[in-house]
């Protein structure tokens, strides 16, 4: 556990250096026990891989008095039980209009788009955190046949919907967004919706597969 | 009523804080300090639901009439005609309508009006997240012929005016105080110090989300792929191509950038006043010193009576 300032408002938890599920669990361990005994002075959380930002209210607490509290805190998050991992299935149409870069990512990897669809829906993968836009969910591990890093310049313009990816990650955007990651396909899920609970299709922790669909089948997709 | 909206006008309130997790950033005012003066002056709740406007400001009519005051920029307000101050709560009659220029001073004008803006909430806030398109007036910028509604508010009306030497404590600057960031190590002394003793421009290329500064390049050491984590609001980033970007209040929550600095506390709502073009300067303070300020500012803005001339 390593703690770093982030602003005078702010603190960096560090529980691992790796992108992987040991620790992981730590952070959502630490988020559930903050979640469920709530400190007066936290103002927001923010999980990531293996990293949680705690903000808070400098008026009630020093980065001393939180470091103290977060790791007390900790000491006792490992005994937190977790739920269980909900599976999330998402409909995807891959390639064509809906995945402008499948053609490009294929043949930089010396794969058809076939198999790199292939590669893509044949694996469960895990929903680290939800960062960037409301409901967008940093989902891994990608067979790393198929990583492949962002894109030089971002588009101004992705649609909702659009499935990328982005090293070894890979995600669905909620909204139409600016975006740099490359996209492949996209579902005809509405991924974040306000009147709905929860609101975020994917949740921390879920465990998400990708179906590929047709375009016929995109365009009749009930829930649009 | 909204006859011209301007540049880009939102609703704006005190933000949602507190949703990191389902990946919602806080958004909510760009000057907190001129949206809370500004409340205060009609009588609000000091977190209540205000117009920003941005660079240009606008015109707006008041069919039912309404108490109102401008806060922040000064974009130059004129109501039925006639010159309107900054700073202090205007009667406005029925039909009346108030017409806002061009910016004279910072980036962002606030109206507040007596009652607050009445919008659904999103998560607890009125604010507008413009990225997604939550929150605030149909989740966007205004337009032409929309209708707001605002809140009963109490009849009498106390025109006072927010003290000049409060205005001048809290007035925006433009050297910013920042604090270490979490990459702080990442950059060299050389061009830590590069970086405290250069001068930046903000682009034109800048918004709600974030700041892009033109200037000094400043680059980590080492080039190596950093592990996305949380971003805190004021973070100044450094993209592999040397960029900075000052996160702000619609900021993406995570992200793999490393941060050299942060802007303190006492200083974000000097951020919302930044025009394309200004020119900034950083000044390291310490997190102690940083949290005094924090603390000090706080105090002055929850000190009610004491605010007003």
């Amino acid at each position: 556990m390593e703690f770093r300032a982030a602003s005078d408002q702010a603190v960096l938890v560090y529980l691992g250096e790796e992108i992987g599920l040991a620790s992981h669990r730590r952070v959502c361990k630490l988020l559930r026990l903050l979640q469920e005994e709530p400190l007066a002075w936290v103002r927001n959380l923010q999980p990531a891989y293996c990293s949680l930002l705690v903000s808070f209210d400098p008026s009630q607490v020093d980065h001393r008095e939180v470091e103290t509290t977060l790791r007390r805190y900790e000491q006792r998050a490992g005994k937190m039980a977790l739920p269980e991992p909900r599976t999330v299935e998402i409909p995807v149409c891959y390639g064509g209009e809906f995945g402008p870069d499948l053609d490009e990512l294929a043949a930089t990897h010396k794969l058809s788009a076939l198999r790199v669809i292939e590669l893509h829906s044949s694996r469960t993968y895990h929903a680290y955190f939800l960062g960037f836009a409301p409901g967008f969910a940093y989902l891994g591990d990608l067979a790393p046949e198929i990583a492949t890093p962002r894109l030089a310049t971002p588009r101004k313009k992705v649609a909702a919907g659009s499935v990328g990816i982005a090293g070894t990650q890979t995600a669905v955007y909620p909204f139409t967004t600016p975006g740099g990651w490359r996209l492949i396909g996209r579902t005809p899920l509405e991924m974040f919706r306000k009147d709905r609970e929860p609101m975020g299709m994917i949740a921390m922790g879920d465990e998400v597969r990708f179906r590929a669909i047709t375009r016929e089948e995109f365009v009749a997709w009930p829930l649009r | 009523m909204v006859e011209n909206p301007g540049l880009l006008t939102t609703v704006q309130d005190l933000g949602r804080p507190g949703y990191g997790p389902l990946g919602v950033s806080p958004s909510g005012a760009a000057d907190s300090v001129a949206l809370r003066l500004g409340n205060l002056l009609v009588g609000n709740e000091l977190g209540a639901a205000a117009l920003e406007m941005t660079l240009v400001g606008g015109q707006y009519t008041f069919p039912e009439g309404a108490v109102i005051a401008l806060a922040g920029a000064d974009f130059g307000a004129e109501l039925n005609g006639r010159p309107v101050e900054m700073w202090i709560a205007h009667p406005v009659l029925p039909g009346g309508t108030l017409e806002l220029g061009l910016t004279r001073t910072g980036a962002r004008c606030y109206l507040c009006i007596a009652g607050g803006i009445q919008v659904e909430r999103f998560l607890g806030s009125a604010s507008t997240h413009l990225l997604s398109g939550l929150g605030g007036f149909a989740g966007r910028g205004l337009r032409k012929g929309d209708v707001l509604q605002f809140g009963t508010a109490e009849q009498r009306i106390r025109r006072r005016r927010i003290s000049p030497q409060v205005l001048e404590t809290l007035k925006p600057r433009k050297s910013l105080r920042v604090t270490q960031g979490p990459q702080t190590d990442s950059f060299s002394e050389a061009t830590a110090r590069a970086f405290y003793e250069g001068a930046f421009r903000v682009s034109e290329d800048s918004d709600r989300l974030g700041l892009r500064l033109e200037g000094t390049s400043v680059a980590p050491k080492s080039t190596r792929e950093m592990i996305s984590e949380g971003v805190s609001l004021g973070a100044v980033q450094v993209t592999p191509s040397g960029q900075l970007i000052i996160l702000f209040v619609e900021q993406q929550t995570a992200g793999g950038y490393p941060k050299i600095t942060n802007v303190i506390g006492a200083d974000l709502h000097s951020i919302g006043q930044l025009r394309p073009r200004d020119e900034i300067t950083f000044a390291r303070v310490s997190l102690d010193e940083a949290r005094a300020l924090w603390i000090a500012q706080e105090q002055l803005l929850n000190s009610g009576e004491e605010l007003f001339a």
